[in-house]
C-alpha cells in the first residue's frame, strides 16, 4: 500500500500512457479490432478514475499543504524537475478529470467510426496531460502540460470535427499559443528571480514589487485566454461548436479549469500586489462577461454555441470569486469549476445524444422531443436548472457563495453579476422550451429513439451529482477548505503588510 | 616559428581530422580503382562508417589544446559541434542511400565530396587563427558547391549551384575583407591575440568595420537575415538528399564558428556585436515566419524554417553568457534531429511521378501512410517548439538565456515569431490528417523508416532519453569557451 500511497501521483498521470501503448498494438483495423480499441479506453479511464478516488480517500483534507508529494530534480540544480504533489485546490480537479474522460470514450462509442485508435489514442495522451496540469509542482512542467494539451485537443478538433472544424481548430491554437508563450517568458523570469521552479518554494518567495505587475499580466495573458475571459473568448464558441461531443465535453469541463487553478496557484498567491492592483479590471471584465456573453447567448441559433456562450458568463463568476480574495469567493470559484464541469459536461453529453440521432444542432430542428424522449427530457431538465442556477442543484451553490464573496469586497459588482442569475435563467429555460417542449410535428423527428442502455450510464451518474452536490456541498467544500485558508491568509497577510508599509511611508 | 609538435602523440587533438583527410584520399583511390559497377554503394558504405568511426574517436578518445602554432584549437565546445557535424554527415550519406539513382547521386565522388566538406566543417570548428578559419570554411565551400551542382544535367541543380556559388564567393569575400581589416587594426590573426589586443584600448573604428563584413561573411554561411536569400532556391533546386545535407551539418559547423569568433576573438566589444546578433536574430525570427506562409513547396518551407531556426538559435548568443552558448549547442543538435529527421520522412514519399515536393501531394498522408504521417507531424509540432517535444526544450534553452540577459523586447518578438511560425507548420499537419487522400505512396527503404523511428522516439521521449546527457554535455562544452 506504501508504494501505491507515495506514488498515486505517478500512477494516476502516467496510466493513460499505458493505454495508449495497448491501443498502439492492437492488430487490425476491422469493427472487432475498434470495439477492443474501445474496451481498452474504457478500462483505462475507469481504472484512472478509480486510481483518482482512492488518491482522494487517501487525501488528508485537515492539511493545507502539498501531499503525496515527490521531488527529484532533473539536471543537478533547481532547473526543471519532476515535482508532483496536490492540495485541497488541484485534488478536485483531477478526480474531475478521472470522472468525466470515461463518460467521454462511452459518448464516442457509436459516433465515431473512422480513425478510432488515433482517437482514443488523442484522448489517453490529452488525460494524461490533464492530469499532469494539476498534479506537477514544477512550474515548467507545468507549462509543458498546460501547453503540450494543444497537440490532442487541434487533431480532435481538426480531425473528428463538423464542417468548418479546419478554421475553429486554428482558431482554439492561436489563441491559446499566444497568450501561452507569454506565459513562458513570465516563467523563465520567475526562475532568473526566485531561482528554482519549484512551484512549493515559489509559493514562498517573494516577488519584488515592479516584476509582479508584468508577470502577471504575462499570466493573465494565457490564463484568461484559457479561461476565457470575455473579450478573449471568441475561440471557445467556434471550437466546442465544432468538436466532436466528448471533445466539447472536454473542453468545457477540464481546459476550461485550467484557467482559473492557474489564477488560484500562481497570479494570487506569488504576485498578491498585481492581483490586488488589477482586481477592479477582472471585475470588470467577469461581469462584462457575465451580461454580455448571457445576452449573446440568448440570440445563438445553435444548440452548442448557446452552452458554450453560457460556459463564458460562468466562468465570469469564476474570475470574480477568485479576484475576491476570500474565503467565501475563492471556495465558491473552485465550486463553481467543479459544478460547471459536471453541468456543462452533461450538457454536452446531451446534445450528443440528440446530435447523434439528427446530425443537426439547430434549435428550431427540434422541439416536441418530450412525447417520443421523456428520460431524455428529464436529464435535459435537471442540468438546464443546475445550469441557471436552481437551489437543489450543484450550479446554486458555486454562483451563491462567489456572489457572497463579492459582496463583501464590491456590492456593485455584485449587483452586476446577479443579472447573469437572471438572464441565464432566461437563455437556458427558452432553450429548454423550445427543444424539449411544443408540439412535436416536424416529421423526421416522429420516430427518434429515447435515451440507449449506455447513454444512461453516462447520464445517470451525472443527474446524481448534480443534484447530489445542490444538497451536501461538503465533500468539496471540506477537500478544499484547508488550503483556500492558507491561501487566503497568505494573500492578505502580504496586501497588509503592503498597506502596513504605505501607512509608514506616510 | 618554431615548431610545437616534437612527436606524434602530440598530434592528438587533430586526429578526428588527420583520420577524415587521410579517409577522404583512400576512398578516393578506392572509388577510383574498383572497377566493379557498385563502386558506389562501397564508397558510401566505407564513408558512412569513417564518418561514424571519427565521431566515435572525438568522444572516446578526448584531447584537448591547442596546436600548429596556435592555428588549431580543440576543446569540449569544439568537440560538442565535430560530433554533431559527424553524426549529420553520416545521417544525410544514409538517407541518401534509397534514392541515390533517382537523384544522379548514385557516383562514389559524393560520398568523398560529403567526407571533405565535412573535414572542412571540422577545421572551421577548430579554427583559432583566420587564416585557418578561411581555409577551412573554403575547403567546406567547394565542396558544397560542387555537391550543389551534383545532378549536371539537371538546369535546377545547376543553377543552385552557380547560385550557391556566386553568392557563396561573395560571402567569403566579405569575409576576408572583414578579416584584414581587422588584422590591420590589431596586428594579429590568432583569434584570442586579436581579444587580448583589442581590450588594450579603445576599439577603433576600422576595427567594427572589420567586424561588420567578418559578420557579415559568417551570417551568410548560417543564411540569416539580410543574407538569406539564397537558401529557399539553393534548397529547393538540388536533389533532396542533398538538401537534407545542406539543412544539416553545414549550418552546424557554421553556428560553432559564429559563437566561436564572437566569444573568443570579439569578447571584448560584447557591446558591439551584440546589436548585429540581435538584429540579425529578429529579422531572421520574423521574415522566416512570414515568408513561409506561402511557401507550396515543402523543401521551400524548409528552407524558411531554417531560417527562422537559425534565428532562435542566435537568441542564445545574443544574450552573450555561458547559458546562452549552452543554449546555442543544445539548439543545434535537436534542429539537427528535427532537419534529418524531417528529410528522412519527404524521401520516403514516392509516387509514381516521383518524389514529393508539394505540400498539398502530402493531403490525407495520416490514412494512406500513417507511419511517415506521425513522423511529419511530431517533427512539425517539435519544429513550433510545443511541449512536451523536443523542439521545445531547444527553445527554453535559448529563451531562458536572454530572459536572464534581460533582452525582454528580443524575446517577446521571439515568442510571437515562433507564434505565427506555428501557422504554416500546421498546415502541413493540417493536409496531412484532416484532408482526404490523393495520391498513394510506394512503400520505403527499411533505413528511412529506421531513421524516421529514431528521431520521432528521441524528439518525443527528450525529456526522459535525450536530454539530461545532452544538456550536461552542453554545459560542459559552453563552459570551455569561457
Amino acid at each position: 500500500m506504501n508504494i501505491i500511497n507515495n506514488n498515486i501521483l505517478t500512477i494516476l498521470t502516467f496510466l493513460p500512457l499505458v493505454g495508449v501503448f495497448f491501443l498502439l498494438i492492437v492488430p487490425g483495423n476491422d469493427d472487432l479490432a475498434k470495439n477492443n480499441m474501445r474496451r481498452i479506453a474504457l478500462a483505462t479511464t475507469l481504472v484512472t478514475f478509480v486510481f483518482s478516488l482512492v488518491m482522494w480517500a487517501m487525501f488528508d483534507s485537515s492539511n493545507p499543504g502539498f501531499q503525496f508529494v515527490q521531488n527529484y530534480s532533473w539536471i543537478g540544480d533547481d532547473v526543471i524537475g519532476y515535482r508532483m504533489g496536490v492540495d485541497g485546490i488541484s485534488i478536485l480537479f483531477i478526480v474531475l478529470t478521472g470522472l468525466l474522460m470515461p463518460m467521454c470514450v462511452l459518448a464516442s462509442w457509436e459516433s465515431v467510426q473512422n480513425r478510432v485508435r488515433e482517437y482514443f489514442v488523442a484522448f489517453l495522451i490529452l488525460e494524461f496531460l490533464m492530469i499532469g496540469v494539476f498534479a506537477t509542482l514544477d512550474l515548467a512542467m507545468f507549462y509543458v502540460f498546460f501547453e503540450g494539451g494543444l497537440i490532442p485537443m487541434f487533431l480532435i478538433i481538426g480531425i473528428w470535427g463538423g464542417k468548418k472544424r479546419i478554421q475553429a481548430s486554428y482558431k482554439f491554437f492561436f489563441y491559446t499559443f499566444i497568450g501561452s508563450v507569454l506565459m513562458l517568458l513570465a516563467v523563465m523570469a520567475m526562475y532568473w528571480q526566485a531561482g528554482t521552479l519549484d512551484i512549493a518554494k515559489l509559493l514562498q518567495f517573494k516577488f519584488s514589487s515592479e516584476s509582479q505587475y508584468w508577470l502577471w499580466l504575462a499570466f493573465f495573458a494565457s490564463l484568461a485566454v484559457k479561461m476565457p475571459m470575455w473579450p478573449f473568448h471568441r475561440w471557445l464558441p467556434e471550437a466546442h461548436v465544432e468538436a466532436p461531443t466528448a471533445g466539447s465535453v472536454i473542453l468545457a469541463a477540464i481546459l476550461l479549469k485550467m484557467g482559473g487553478y492557474g489564477f488560484l496557484r500562481f497570479s494570487l498567491p506569488m504576485f498578491p500586489e498585481a492581483s490586488a492592483y488589477f482586481s477592479n479590471f477582472v471585475f470588470f471584465l467577469s461581469v462584462a462577461a457575465i451580461i454580455i456573453t448571457s445576452l449573446v447567448a440568448l440570440v445563438q441559433e445553435d444548440i452548442k454555441k448557446l452552452i458554450a456562450y453560457s460556459s463564458v458568463a460562468h466562468m465570469g463568476y469564476v474570475t470574480m470569486g477568485i479576484f475576491a480574495g476570500n474565503m467565501l469567493g475563492i471556495q465558491g470559484a473552485i465550486f463553481q469549476m467543479i459544478s460547471h464541469g459536471i453541468v456543462s459536461g452533461a450538457l454536452f453529453l446531451c446534445v450528443g445524444v440528440i446530435y447523434d440521432r439528427m446530425h443537426t444542432r439547430q434549435i428550431d430542428a427540434y422541439g416536441g422531443l418530450v412525447e417520443r424522449m421523456p428520460k431524455y427530457a428529464f436529464a435535459f431538465m435537471v442540468f438546464t436548472m443546475a445550469n441557471v442556477g436552481l437551489p437543489g442543484t450543484s450550479g446554486f451553490v458555486g454562483e451563491f457563495l462567489t456572489l457572497m464573496g463579492i459582496f463583501q469586497v464590491n456590492t456593485w459588482v455584485a449587483f452586476g453579476a446577479a443579472f447573469g442569475v437572471i438572464f441565464s435563467a432566461g437563455y437556458a429555460l427558452w432553450l429548454y422550451r423550445r427543444v424539449i417542449f411544443g408540439v412535436l410535428e416536424k416529421e423526421n423527428l416522429k420516430a427518434i429513439l429515447d435515451m440507449s442502455p449506455r447513454e444512461m450510464a453516462v447520464i445517470v451518474p451525472l443527474i446524481i451529482l448534480t443534484i447530489f452536490f445542490g444538497f451536501y456541498p461538503a465533500p468539496i467544500l471540506d477537500a478544499t477548505a484547508a488550503s483556500v485558508e492558507q491561501l487566503v491568509n497568505q494573500y492578505q497577510m502580504s496586501l497588509g503588510q503592503i498597506g502596513a508599509l504605505a501607512e509608514v511611508a506616510h | 616559428m618554431n615548431s610545437d609538435l616534437t612527436s606524434f602523440a602530440d598530434l592528438a587533438p587533430a586526429f578526428p581530422e588527420l583520420m577524415l583527410a587521410i579517409g577522404a584520399i583512400v576512398l578516393l583511390m578506392v572509388g577510383v580503382f574498383t572497377s566493379s559497377k557498385n563502386a558506389n554503394q562501397v564508397v558510401l558504405g566505407i564513408a558512412m562508417a569513417l564518418l561514424a568511426l571519427t565521431a566515435l574517436l572525438e568522444v572516446a578518445h578526448p584531447a584537448d589544446g591547442v596546436l600548429f602554432n596556435g592555428a588549431f584549437v580543440q576543446d569540449s565546445f569544439a568537440r560538442f559541434m565535430k560530433v554533431l557535424v559527424l553524426i549529420g554527415s553520416a545521417f544525410a550519406l544514409a538517407i541518401s542511400v534509397s534514392s541515390a539513382d533517382e537523384h544522379k547521386l548514385n557516383k562514389f565522388e559524393y560520398p568523398v565530396l560529403v567526407v571533405l566538406a565535412t573535414l572542412g566543417m571540422l577545421m572551421m570548428i577548430s579554427a583559432n587563427d583566420l587564416i585557418s578559419l578561411y581555409v577551412g570554411l573554403e575547403l567546406q565551400s567547394l565542396s558544397l558547391y560542387v555537391i550543389a551542382a551534383f545532378k549536371r544535367d539537371s538546369s535546377k541543380a545547376t543553377e543552385a549551384g552557380l547560385k550557391y556559388f556566386v553568392l557563396g564567393a561573395l560571402s567569403s569575400g566579405m569575409l576576408l575583407y572583414g578579416s584584414s581589416m581587422v588584422y590591420g587594426f590589431t596586428g594579429h590573426t590568432q583569434l584570442d591575440e586579436i581579444a587580448r589586443a583589442i581590450s588594450l584600448g579603445e576599439p577603433s573604428l576600422g576595427l567594427i568595420v572589420g567586424l561588420v563584413f567578418v559578420m557579415a561573411g559568417l551570417a551568410f554561411k548560417i543564411s540569416a537575415v539580410p543574407f538569406h536569400m539564397w537558401t529557399p532556391d539553393v534548397y529547393q533546386g538540388v536533389p533532396t538528399p542533398v538538401t537534407a545535407f545542406f539543412a544539416s551539418a553545414p549550418k552546424v559547423a557554421a553556428m560553432a564558428l559564429f559563437v566561436r569568433v564572437v566569444f573568443d576573438t570579439f569578447e571584448p566589444i560584447a557591446r558591439d556585436w551584440q546589436q548585429i546578433v540581435i538584429f540579425i536574430s529578429i529579422a531572421s525570427m520574423v521574415l522566416a515566419a512570414f515568408a513561409a506562409i506561402g511557401q507550396k513547396n515543402i523543401k521551400r518551407l524548409i528552407a524558411y524554417s531554417s531560417i527562422g531556426h537559425v534565428g532562435f538559435a542566435l537568441v542564445g548568443l545574443s544574450a552573450g553568457s555561458q547559458i546562452g552558448v549552452e543554449g546555442v549547442a543544445v539548439y543545434m543538435a535537436i534542429y539537427l534531429t528535427m532537419t534529418l529527421g524531417l528529410f528522412a520522412c519527404i524521401l520516403a514519399l514516392k509516387n509514381d511521378e516521383g518524389y514529393v515536393e508539394q505540400i498539398d501531394d502530402l493531403a490525407g498522408l495520416a490514412q494512406s501512410r500513417p507511419f511517415v504521417a506521425a513522423g511529419i507531424a511530431i517533427i512539425m509540432f517539435s519544429l513550433i517548439g510545443l511541449p512536451p517535444l523536443a523542439g521545445f526544450f531547444a527553445k527554453w534553452q535559448v529563451f531562458l538565456a536572454a530572459i536572464e540577459a534581460q533582452l525582454f523586447i528580443l524575446a517577446v518578438i521571439g515568442v510571437l515569431a515562433s507564434a505565427v511560425s506555428a501557422f504554416y507548420y500546421l498546415r502541413v499537419i493540417k493536409v496531412m490528417y484532416f484532408d482526404e487522400v490523393v495520391h498513394q505512396f510506394d512503400d520505403s527503404a527499411l533505413a528511412l523508416r529506421v531513421i524516421i523511428a529514431l528521431a520521432g522516439f528521441l524528439i518525443v521521449t527528450y525529456y526522459l532519453t535525450l536530454g539530461v546527457p545532452l544538456t550536461q554535455w552542453a554545459q560542459t562544452a559552453a563552459g570551455s569557451l569561457f
